[in-house]
């Protein structure tokens, strides 16, 4: 088996709010990134792809589409974006990172042609990064 | 959905490698400059990476400021700005970056229990690192 992983980047604002609490829980729980105006991350997104080298190519998986369902399904619709307002997932999930490597997971899984997804990893920041391997 | 979530944090220390059951030329010959009587210092980057399901309410694993809080008093607080040869747990154990490795991932899981401790990682320098995760192996 061998892992491959193709890099992006992209940039994107959020804000986190929980409608089911009260102003001052959404102060309290989320501090400053509860600012209803949003602030903005340049975020860092690895993807993992896993499978045997083909023979006949030496490829794990075609890099040219990896790239491109990468460019289409997550660049595309969230580079410079407020992902709260403009990206679907997040109208009721919460933009955290976390939910954001889930997001990419399952944009992704059933976009990609022969290879196996094994990890998405989204940057926040250099210092913050959340790892999702697609389990329950 | 169980997610992993890896901060990142920098403390610096210094440490001299010298083992009390060598001799003093085999401790040279083991630790080379690292055996240093005056010691040497190092700017260290601790990655520590928590699992959990993702809470719906909240969209976290655990909330960052809970492990940055605990972080900063157990661990950074500790060893930050510290030779780390004078403290209590390197009394008897050489303060190599193994075994800073393995003291740090114990402080947490004895005391950290807002998600699962998964591993932590400490770079020394950048050409050098080092993954503990208990009796687990270190995820990739």
């Amino acid at each position: 088996m061998v892992y491959l992983t193709r890099k992006a980047e992209f940039s994107a604002s959020h804000y986190y709010h929980n409608p089911d609490f009260t102003p001052e829980e959404n102060r309290c729980i989320f501090g400053k990134c509860n600012n209803p105006h949003g602030h903005g991350h340049n975020y860092t997104l690895e993807v993992t792809v896993k499978g045997e080298v083909d023979p006949r190519s030496g490829f794990v998986v075609d890099l040219k589409q990896l790239k491109e369902v990468m460019h289409h399904e997550v660049l595309d619709a969230m580079d410079h974006r407020f992902l709260n307002k403009e990206v679907p997932e997040f109208f009721t999930r919460i933009p955290t990172t976390e939910n954001l490597a889930i997001a990419v997971w399952q944009r992704l899984e059933t976009k990609l042609q022969k290879a196996r997804l094994h990890r998405v990893r989204v940057y926040e920041t250099p210092d913050l990064f959340v790892d999702f391997y697609g389990e329950p | 959905m169980k997610a992993h979530l890896t901060r990142r944090y920098r403390f610096s220390a210094s440490h001299r490698l010298h083992s009390a059951e060598m001799s003093a030329e085999e401790n040279r010959a083991t630790y080379g400059k690292c055996n240093n009587p005056h010691g040497h210092g190092h700017n260290y980057a601790l990655e520590v990476t928590v699992s959990g399901p993702v809470d719906q309410s909240t969209g976290m694993v655990c909330n960052l400021v809970e492990l940055d809080t605990f972080v900063e008093k157990e661990v950074l607080s500790r060893y930050h700005l510290e030779n780390l040869n004078t403290l209590q747990e390197f009394a008897q154990l050489v303060p190599t970056t193994e075994n800073l490795s393995v003291e740090i991932f114990e402080i947490l899981q004895r005391g950290f229990r807002p998600a699962h401790l998964e591993r932590v990682r400490l770079e020394e320098t950048m050409m050098n690192s080092f993954e503990y995760a208990g009796a687990a192996e270190p995820r990739k």
